[in-house]
């Protein structure tokens, strides 16, 4: 009774409501059904080439034996555990951060900021201390895309939060510098960056220095993100009340005492769901260094279904792919979402 | 560290007596840095294209591109300029983006306002929609839709046929061209209608706001509209015709001549530059209604007027203000998106320009500073014309 009294409310109040529901369930009935016999009924999930795939449905055996390409890249098989290690530090670390008290996380956040990139870098990188070296050229797949863009946004939140502060200040030529930054990188598609990055950056440095490409691209990604943080942090510092600088200037404070002291702490704790968003924008963007010849996920993926002996999976792959950066997305921005949430009710 | 102290205090009183220095010597230090970076990279730059024998400037541009293009808007071939490339790549882009911002716009106004239905089961999907096509990479579904499904089709000579006259192979979707007659006259009397419709429906207005005498608008403008333009068609000899796709054989090639062809990249590049902005479009749209207090529409319905009359003259117009700025943002988007075409081989300006050329010619500052460049002059116009539309739109504060 419950049940049809809503429905008679939510889906069939007027005859258009009936009509758009009926066709919507229609359509359901006509698209789900193919689509789950290919996903799940008709699909082979096991085995260890294309002729094990006989159901006619998806053939998730491409997926099965490309797996680790798709999430290390052509990094060596045998120095895997190198990236494992350094993720399950970053996640131990991340996560024992939420229950520990607060003078730990002092250390905690101080050891994933300070600490944490320059060991992930060694382990990654290796070439000392017993670990063999492994070019970045071979690193790819699904911890290429986390590794860009984490590093990515470590280095642009400083540079966008200068820059923020740069474009409000009084004097004109830092103003007109940080104007005309921001508005180049934010004027220009991510890809004519990265081929700057790729063909005019060798011109500008000195012959014979040869700088590493992952560097390069994420040099130009730091350029080109930091712009939009700039831009979300100006947001953060135009909100803060006036009164706020007087009483800091007031009590004789300077310009960098004030801001690090009190203008700052305000104005980023207001702009932390929008700094999210830029960073799923980055990490949405990571997959276009393909056109420079890097291969994270989907660069691995497209790869691979060119694959002579895996010919016409390239659907199967896309979807897998879809799926993945889906899940952090979405996640991504439900996080930031319920961020947003909580800021507004304790402010 | 005492003697730090000692010199930061020192230093702290010399600019307090001179209140100047703290102005100007940060601003002297930037462009000091400035001019050292920029020095040191032309330096570098200067050296190295030495080094290599090539010569800087944009001369090149009149120079032959002896490069074909497999789809311009203007006839091209390889006699002609680099100059002319560049040409054909910014139409290319600005023709996918054109194409994308109209479906996009449509497709999201649509599912932002079915986001807001009343109908759960709708605003359910709505919000899937959203959801999937907003978290997915653009680059991924531009590939999907490229390799996926349009590279699957079936090869010329068995196309999938669509109610007979939509022919889908893999090198592309081939529909009937429209052939006119006389179009000049056609397009002349269309012109005449509209300019007409709105000469009379100012009219009409300022006759209502005078004597508060309503006439039906939407009306008298169809009547308007249709009467001239069938008399111009009649009197004016217009003739319309179809001229279909037809399959014919070259040498054993099977191929589709007459009509028009539309070639794959350019489905899949608007197809999912349309999809993926739409869903931003879709937000937008939604956050405008909702942005609208529930009062102005009490208000309106109590002076009595009627639903479709609240939405056209109250809903509409203020939405539409919280609507705009936004909206022109993620065209602007979409236009800087619709670079990742080089990923599929579309020849726009990045592929065309800041590919072919630039591996022809070797000259990677030029070419790659126009591109760059091109991209700019659009977005700070846009962005200016939408500063002055704001001004123009914005409610004058007392």
């Amino acid at each position: 009774m419950n049940f049809i009294n809503w429905s008679k409310k939510n889906l069939f109040a007027n005859w258009k409501d009936s009509l758009l529901t009926i066709t919507i369930l229609y359509l359901f009935y006509v698209s789900i059904p193919p689509l789950l016999n290919w996903v799940f009924l008709d699909a082979t999930f096991f085995g260890d080439s294309k002729k094990d795939c006989t159901g006619g449905g998806a053939c998730w055996v491409f997926i099965n034996v490309w797996i680790k390409r798709f999430t290390y890249g052509m990094y060596p098989n045998d120095q895997i555990w190198r990236i494992n290690l350094a993720f399950v530090i970053f996640f131990i670390s991340i996560g024992s951060y939420f229950f520990v008290s607060s003078k730990i996380k002092k250390y905690i956040f101080i050891f994933l900021t300070l600490v944490f990139p320059f060991l992930a870098i060694f382990l990654f990188h290796g070439g000392s201390l017993g670990l063999e070296e492994v070019e970045t050229r071979v690193w790819g797949g699904l911890f290429l895309t986390l590794f860009i863009s984490v590093f990515s946004i470590i280095f642009c939140f400083p540079i966008g939060v200068l820059l923020a502060m740069g474009r409000r200040s009084n004097l004109p030529v830092i103003k007109y510098f940080s104007i005309g930054f921001i508005e180049l990188w934010r004027g220009v598609p991510l890809i004519t960056v990265l081929f700057m990055a790729a063909v005019m950056f060798p011109v500008f440095l000195p012959s014979g220095t040869n700088l590493d490409k992952l560097i390069r691209v994420i040099i130009a990604i730091t350029l080109f993100e930091s712009a939009y943080i700039a831009e979300v942090v100006r947001g953060g510092l135009q909100a803060i009340p006036r009164g706020q600088y007087d009483a800091a200037n007031s009590i004789g404070m300077g310009y960098w005492k004030s801001h690090l002291l009190i203008i700052l702490p305000q104005a980023l704790k207001i702009v932390i769901p929008g700094v999210a968003n830029t960073f799923i924008a980055l990490f949405k963007d990571t997959p276009l260094i393909l056109v420079v010849g890097l291969m994270e996920l989907l660069g691995m993926v497209n790869m691979a279904k060119t694959n002579p002996a895996w010919l016409g999976l390239a659907t199967e792959g896309y979807v897998f792919a879809a799926f993945v950066y889906f899940i952090f997305c979405f996640s991504m921005s439900r996080y930031s979402l319920s961020l947003e949430n909580k800021l507004k009710t304790t402010n | 560290m005492k003697l730090l102290k000692k010199n930061i205090e020192k230093l702290n009183l010399f600019m307090e007596n001179y209140p100047k220095i703290g102005i100007y010597f940060p601003q002297f230090l930037i462009i000091l840095l400035l001019g050292i970076v920029i020095s040191y990279f032309s330096m570098n730059a200067s050296t190295n294209m030495a080094a290599r024998g090539i010569e800087t400037g944009f001369g090149f541009l009149a120079n032959k591109a002896s490069f074909d293009i497999q789809f311009s808007l203007i006839d091209f071939d390889s006699n002609d300029s680099y100059a002319r490339a560049y040409l054909v790549g910014l139409l290319n882009t600005l023709l996918v983006s054109g194409i994308g911002i109209f479906f996009a716009t449509v497709i999201g106004f649509f599912v932002g306002v079915t986001r807001l239905s009343s109908n759960i089961l709708a605003s359910k999907v709505a919000e899937i929609y959203i959801e999937i096509f907003r978290n997915i990479p653009l680059l991924l579904q531009i590939f999907f839709w490229y390799f996926a499904i349009l590279r699957l089709l079936p090869s010329s000579d068995n196309s999938l046929i669509l109610f007979n006259f939509v022919f889908a192979n893999i090198k592309g979707i081939y529909v009937p061209r429209f052939v006119w007659e006389n179009l000049n006259h056609f397009v002349y009397g269309f012109l005449f209608s509209i300019l007409a419709i709105y000469f009379f429906v100012s009219f009409l207005k300022k006759k209502q706001e005078k004597t508060g005498v309503q006439v039906p608008t939407f009306t008298t403008s169809l009547i308007i509209f249709f009467t001239i333009n069938l008399i111009v068609i009649y009197f004016g000899n217009v003739g319309l015709s179809l001229s279909y796709p037809i399959l014919e054989t070259n040498r054993g090639l099977y191929n589709y001549m007459g009509g028009v062809s539309v070639i794959p990249e350019l489905i899949a590049l608007a197809f999912s530059l349309s999809l993926y902005t739409s869903t931003f479009i879709a937000e937008c749209v939604r956050a405008g209604i909702l942005g609208i207090d529930q009062g102005q529409k009490e208000a309106a319905a109590s002076i009595g007027l009627s639903k479709g009359q609240i939405l056209k003259l109250i809903v509409i117009p203020q939405a539409l203000r919280i609507i705009i700025p936004p909206v022109t943002n993620q065209y602007l988007n979409l236009t800087k998106n619709s670079s990742l075409a080089a990923a599929i081989a579309y020849p726009d300006i990045v592929l065309v320009f800041a590919g072919t050329a630039l591996m022809q010619t070797g000259k990677a500052i030029e070419i790659v500073s126009i591109t760059m460049l091109t991209y700019l002059t659009l977005s700070v116009s846009i962005s200016l014309l939408m500063n002055w539309y704001n001004k123009k739109n914005s409610i004058a504060e007392r």
